[in-house]
């Protein structure tokens, strides 16, 4: 089971209620699709992902980012047992998308360098540490149902 | 690769930043100590702790280092040969901390810059922090 500090829950429950969940999902999925050209190869049905801005401005790049920024706040919910909150998600990504668990991280990435930017100077060396390891949970349990 | 315009944005990005270079390093470094311990293990002969002189005057150099990288970057296995020498025999600092140095150099500049460190030039400047780790590894083996 992981172990969570007072001060890493506090963090992870003062970042996500300071963020604009509206912005941050898609912010992260579209510099993701942006900054890593290869995740693309599961977004075939996403259409026009042509160039930077044709992302920003996807539909449903946007959507998605929504989808996948709900799924966040989910673990922050459960942050006691994200591996099983996460159980039928793993799956998902697994045997019906078949997408490589190393992308996960390019995607956590991406989130640090969004909520950075979007914190500031609040955004410390503590609390990134905090939110990076309330990723490493999450992709942990990702990966988990992979065979 | 980089394009022309991501060379001349990286360069532009990095003079802008030289004046506060050690504000800068000291962060990125600061940040790397505290999410990746293990990097600490290469500087156990300093004091590395928040606002610490060797923290600024490090961080200072290597934000310096990077910026000169910049300045012409096709020229980069040039510029970096004494830094390569350097990492190959002297320091011997593992290649894998020089993506996580690279990725809070990445958050830091992020807070820093806020919205102006848009999709594209984050994608520029982590192509560029590769390059330079590369070229940096280079004589190791």
């Amino acid at each position: 089971m992981v172990q969570w500090t007072d001060f890493e829950r506090a963090t992870i429950k003062d970042i996500f209620s300071k963020i604009d969940s509206a912005v941050v999902g898609p912010a992260a999925l579209s510099r993701c699709l942006i900054v890593y050209p290869w995740t693309q190869r599961y977004f075939g049905s996403f259409g026009n992902l042509y160039n930077a801005e044709a992302i920003k401005s996807n539909p449903k790049v946007a959507a998605h980012g929504q989808v996948v920024l709900a799924g966040l706040e989910k673990a922050v919910k459960n942050m006691d047992d994200i591996k099983t909150t996460y159980k039928d998600l793993s799956v998902l990504h697994s045997e019906k998308l078949h997408v490589d668990p190393d992308n996960f991280n390019l995607l956590s990435d991406c989130l640090s360098i969004v909520v950075a930017s979007q914190m500031g100077e609040a955004f410390t060396a503590d609390v990134q540490a905090a939110f990076q390891k309330f990723l490493a949970v999450v992709v942990a349990s990702l990966r988990k149902q992979y065979h | 690769m980089l394009s022309k315009k991501e060379k001349k944005l990286i360069k532009e990005i990095w003079e802008r930043l030289t004046p506060v270079a050690e504000e800068i390093g000291s962060d990125a470094l600061l940040r790397m100590f505290t999410s990746y311990p293990g990097t600490k293990t290469y500087f156990s002969h300093l004091d590395i702790s928040p606002g610490s002189t060797h923290l600024n005057s490090h961080g200072k150099k290597i934000v310096l280092a990077i910026a000169e990288g910049a300045k012409d970057i096709s020229q980069l296995t040039v510029t970096l040969a004494p830094l390569q020498t350097l990492h190959a025999y002297q320091l011997r600092i593992d290649p894998t901390n020089f993506k996580l140095l690279s990725h809070c150099m990445l958050v830091t500049l992020a807070c820093y810059l806020g919205e102006e460190f848009t999709p594209v030039a984050h994608a520029a400047m982590d192509k560029y922090l590769s390059a330079f780790a590369a070229v940096l590894s280079e004589k190791y083996r």
